[in-house]
């Protein structure tokens, strides 16, 4: 018994534990694999430091795709080439092709507004802009488009219901977004994101500033968010990665060192690098 | 504000309804580039103006400066040649009068608040005084002054350089009060704690430690507010007037660089404009050296 | 030894660390350094405000006969007729405003993007330069500013700036009437110059204290650069840009030389931005010096009008920035 236990509380265990648990059949993908998003050769420099190195990837439709490796593995600036972010600096550079549907979005004459629109992005802080919670959540409904009075709202308790906070925040639409806990703040930046519908959720280590319970509450939120998103998730923590995702990328200096199936990655690596890191003997 | 009870699942599900229209992105962009189009002409605007005053205070005074334009007194109009020597001398002893006092007290005052007063009743009343005193008009102070020193019955009836040495004094008391507590607050507390630790009485903490971690900024700070008073003029108007004769003692009227240039500027004859010119270039060379000397002071602690 | 412990109840009880540290004459002489030093510090502090107190008090003393002779009227009265020995306020007052007016609503919007140039537009090495320009700008003594602003700058809006308004915007009473390049849009641009290099620095500050993963939410939803500035940047950093609005406001009413210099001293209430006029401090720049008796309480009252106002936006500046911090909205 006290043995069982300790097994349980071993890393490798729990993971394979995670991986294995059932899902709820709401959240389950029921939908056929098609790709969304074709990373080829993609580089990127830093000034004259190169951080990524000819990263191949494809990216499924309606998954949940997380993305693990030691720190400085170049896993942060692999996700902010998606939504070109990195543009915002002038010694950021990005190589190769990112094929979202097809096509290519690093290439200069596709919009970067659209493209953001289309792929929101989730940060390790909670960012709650400075106005309300209700224009928090209306901010990009009303950048992009001209939307009335009544649709703005209804579409703001749609996403606030989908970021499963409306409950939470009914009666605080008129409060500072700074006023909410830390957990509701991020889900606040969630249902911002998704309430412009975008295709592709970008999430990099959305919990490293949360406590545990809000963890969960966010963890659950991505499972029922699946179905109408294709979501990817960089995190250090692979209790994390192997709870809520499908497939699973592990990076390693700027390369991409195995992709596959979030359960073959936990349960059977094919590369040494993963087994080691997963088991925990560096990063 | 909130529609109750609309329709939830499926507002997120309707692509596009009819209450929303998208924006058009071009029309975001081009607004987008009229405003970084319009932040840097306005960057310009700044840079601009300051390469035309200094052109002009330069091609203008230039031409009035020499040896003998600082070394010689005041001409009549017409009677060539004269100087400003007595105005340098009033405007660095006035100046430096107005430090003198001005400096110890502010930096007593900056001290008070971010040592012992904090964030007392008292020392928010001080703050708010200061405040004050640092958005009062310059030349309110000079009215002020001339009540009290120059005119009677307070005063004593007439100009001088002493009046205009408090006035500058007061100028310089609020921004040395403000300046130095900021600095002050800026040295963290556990530098104070670990001092007191070793058995260090609290002044000796202040001066010795605390005085010596925020040395820059301080020095900084008093600097700024020397170059500032140094080329006031409305202060001085009512209080050490200007006077064409040398220095011989600060109890009389008393000479300065701004307030010859006040008078001599608006006069009629060229060769005295000519001569506020030259004057102008001097007090703004010592101005803008002075802050190009603390800003050096400040890079140096820096790095 | 006892004795002296005892003898400051007040205090705490001193740990016990050597003989050598607890002889008497050492702990008298420490607490006595640290009282003077802390009487001192407040000697500073309390000049400060006596400061305050009696330019307050003087100012009031000295216009009381100003104040019994014409009431509150002075300050709506347009008279000024020394040898009837009849004044008001007014034309002071409106100039005052008219010209803080123009320079606050040219200065603050140009102060704003040319901070946002400055910390997301331009790469650093020009930041640097424009920055130095801008901090040598604001220390240009204001009687350069008078002279550069009497003999350059006022020919120039003559020849290019005024005629080109009055072609323009001349259907609006603001720009209607003659123009000879003296008068208070002249100072008031004057004074926005002025004020351009306090208010963009706090800003560039203020701009720079914004969280960086702030902006990148707000460009991650697809804003272009002005829309993150508009809708995150300033509204964050609202606290620190209406203080250095207020600050710009209370160097801008007060100004005198600049505006003594090109303002051109005349005591009409003019609709039109092209006509001469008079700020409170350009009449005491000019009339102080040769006033007596009554003439010299009603200047004195004018002053204290000015240090009211300032003071009035002062507390003004005080309380709303408490409320937006109360608001939590930051």
């Amino acid at each position: 018994m006290i043995v069982e236990q300790l097994q349980e509380d071993a890393p490798q265990k729990s993971i394979r534990e995670a991986v294995n648990a059932p899902r709820t059949a709401a959240a389950s993908p029921t939908q056929p694999l098609t790709t969304k998003i074709s990373v080829r050769s993609l580089n990127f420099y830093y000034g004259q430091h190169q951080s990524l190195f000819d990263n191949n990837i494809d990216i499924y439709a309606n998954r949940v795709t997380a993305v693990i490796g030691p720190s400085g593995c170049g896993k942060s600036t692999h996700l902010r080439a998606y939504n070109r972010i990195y543009q915002l600096y002038r010694e950021h550079r990005a190589e190769g092709q990112i094929l979202l549907d097809g096509k290519n979005l690093l290439d200069p004459a596709t919009d970067e507004l659209q493209l953001r629109k289309r792929v929101g992005m989730i940060f390790q802080k909670p960012t709650p802009f400075p106005m309300t919670v209700f224009d928090n959540v209306a901010y990009g409904l009303r950048l992009h488009n001209r939307i009335s009075k009544q649709e703005l709202s209804g579409r703001v308790e749609a996403a606030l219901q989908a970021a499963a906070l409306w409950d939470e925040v009914k009666n605080k639409l008129d409060k500072p977004g700074t006023a909410l806990s830390g957990g509701q703040q991020q889900r606040l930046c969630i249902a911002r994101a998704i309430a412009v519908e975008p295709d592709v959720l970008l999430m990099d280590e959305p919990c490293s500033a949360i406590d545990p319970v809000g963890t969960a509450r966010i963890e659950d939120l991505i499972d029922s968010l699946r179905a109408n998103y294709t979501i990817i998730i960089v995190t250090h923590n692979m209790q994390q990665a192997a709870r809520v995702s499908d497939y699973t990328a592990f990076f390693y200096q700027g390369r991409i060192v195995e992709y596959g199936p979030t359960k073959q990655i936990f349960t059977n690596p094919t590369q040494k690098q993963t087994e080691d890191y997963i088991t925990g003997r560096f990063g | 504000m909130m529609a109750v009870g609309s329709p939830v699942s499926q507002a997120i599900a309707s692509g596009s309804a009819s209450d929303m229209a998208p924006r058009s992105i071009a029309w975001r962009r081009s607004i987008d580039w009229a405003v970084r189009v319009f932040a840097t002409l306005s960057a310009c605007i700044g840079l601009v103006a300051l390469t035309w005053i200094l052109m002009t205070v330069c091609l203008r005074g230039g031409q009035a400066l020499s040896w003998r334009f600082v070394t010689q007194l005041p001409t009549p109009p017409g009677v060539p040649g004269g100087g400003v020597s007595n105005a340098i001398v009033g405007t660095c002893l006035m100046t430096a009068l107005a430090a003198l006092v001005g400096v110890p007290l502010g930096l007593l005052a900056g001290v008070y608040l971010a040592e012992y007063g904090k964030n007392s009743p008292a020392a928010v009343a001080v703050r708010f005084a200061a405040n004050i005193l640092m958005g009062t008009p310059s030349i309110l102070i000079g009215v002020f002054v001339n009540v009290l020193l120059v005119s009677p019955p307070l005063g004593l009836g007439h100009y001088s350089g002493y009046a205009g040495a408090a006035a500058l004094a007061i100028i310089v008391l609020p921004v040395v009060a403000r300046t130095s507590e900021d600095m002050l607050r800026l040295v963290p507390d556990t530098l104070r704690e670990s001092a007191l630790a070793l058995g260090c009485p609290r002044w000796r903490m202040t001066l010795d430690i605390i005085f010596r971690a925020a040395r820059g900024g301080l020095l900084t700070g008093v600097i700024l507010a020397i170059a500032r008073v140094s080329g006031e003029t409305a202060p001085l108007l009512f209080t050490a007037l200007n006077s064409e004769y040398s220095v011989r003692s600060l109890n009389e009227q008393t000479a300065n660089l701004t307030v010859f240039i006040a008078n001599k500027g608006q006069s009629p004859y060229v060769d005295w404009q000519q001569m506020a010119w030259g004057a102008a270039l001097l007090i703004t060379l010592g101005v803008l050296s002075l802050i190009l000397f603390a800003r050096f002071i400040l890079r140096e602690r820096k790095s | 030894m006892a004795g002296d412990i005892e003898a400051h109840p007040g205090l705490p009880t001193p740990t016990p660390l050597s003989d050598y540290d607890r002889t008497g004459d050492v702990a008298r002489s420490r607490h006595f350094g640290d009282l003077l030093f802390q009487s001192l510090t407040s000697l500073g502090a309390v000049i400060l405000v006596a400061v305050v107190a009696s330019i307050l008090a003087l100012l009031i003393w000295k216009s009381l006969p100003a104040m019994q002779r014409f009431g509150v009227g002075f300050i709506a009265s347009s008279d000024w007729d020394p040898l009837h020995d009849r004044y008001g306020a007014w034309p002071s007052i409106y100039g005052t405003l008219v010209t803080t007016a123009i320079a606050m609503s040219v200065a603050v919007p140009l102060a704003l993007v040319t901070a946002l140039f400055l910390v997301d537009l331009s790469p650093p090495w020009l930041s640097r330069i424009v920055g130095t320009g801008l901090e040598l700008l604001a220390a240009v003594p204001s009687i350069i500013y008078g002279m550069w602003g009497m003999t350059v700058f006022a020919s120039f809006m003559q020849r290019w700036v005024e005629p080109a308004l009055a072609n323009t915007l001349g259907f609006l009473p603001l720009f209607q009437g003659s123009f000879n390049g003296m008068g208070m849009l002249t100072a008031g641009l004057i004074l926005a110059l002025m004020v351009l290099p306090y208010i963009c620095a706090v800003s560039r500050d203020v701009f720079r204290m914004t969280p960086g993963v702030l902006k990148e939410s707000a460009y991650g939803m697809g804003a272009t650069t002005w829309e993150v500035t508009r809708d995150v940047t300033i509204p964050y950093g609202m606290r620190g840009i209406l203080g250095a609005v207020f600050l710009g406001l209370a160097r801008a009413i007060g100004e005198t030389m600049a505006v003594t210099f090109v303002i051109g001293d005349n005591r009409n209430v003019a609709t039109s931005l092209f006509a001469s006029g008079n700020t409170i401090s350009s009449t005491l720049a000019n009339q102080f010096n040769e006033a007596a008796g009554l003439k010299y309480s009603v200047l004195v009252e004018l002053g204290l009008v000015l240090f009211m106002i300032t003071v009035a936006f002062e507390i003004a500046a005080h309380l709303w920035l408490r409320r937006l911090r109360n608001a939590g909205g930051r």
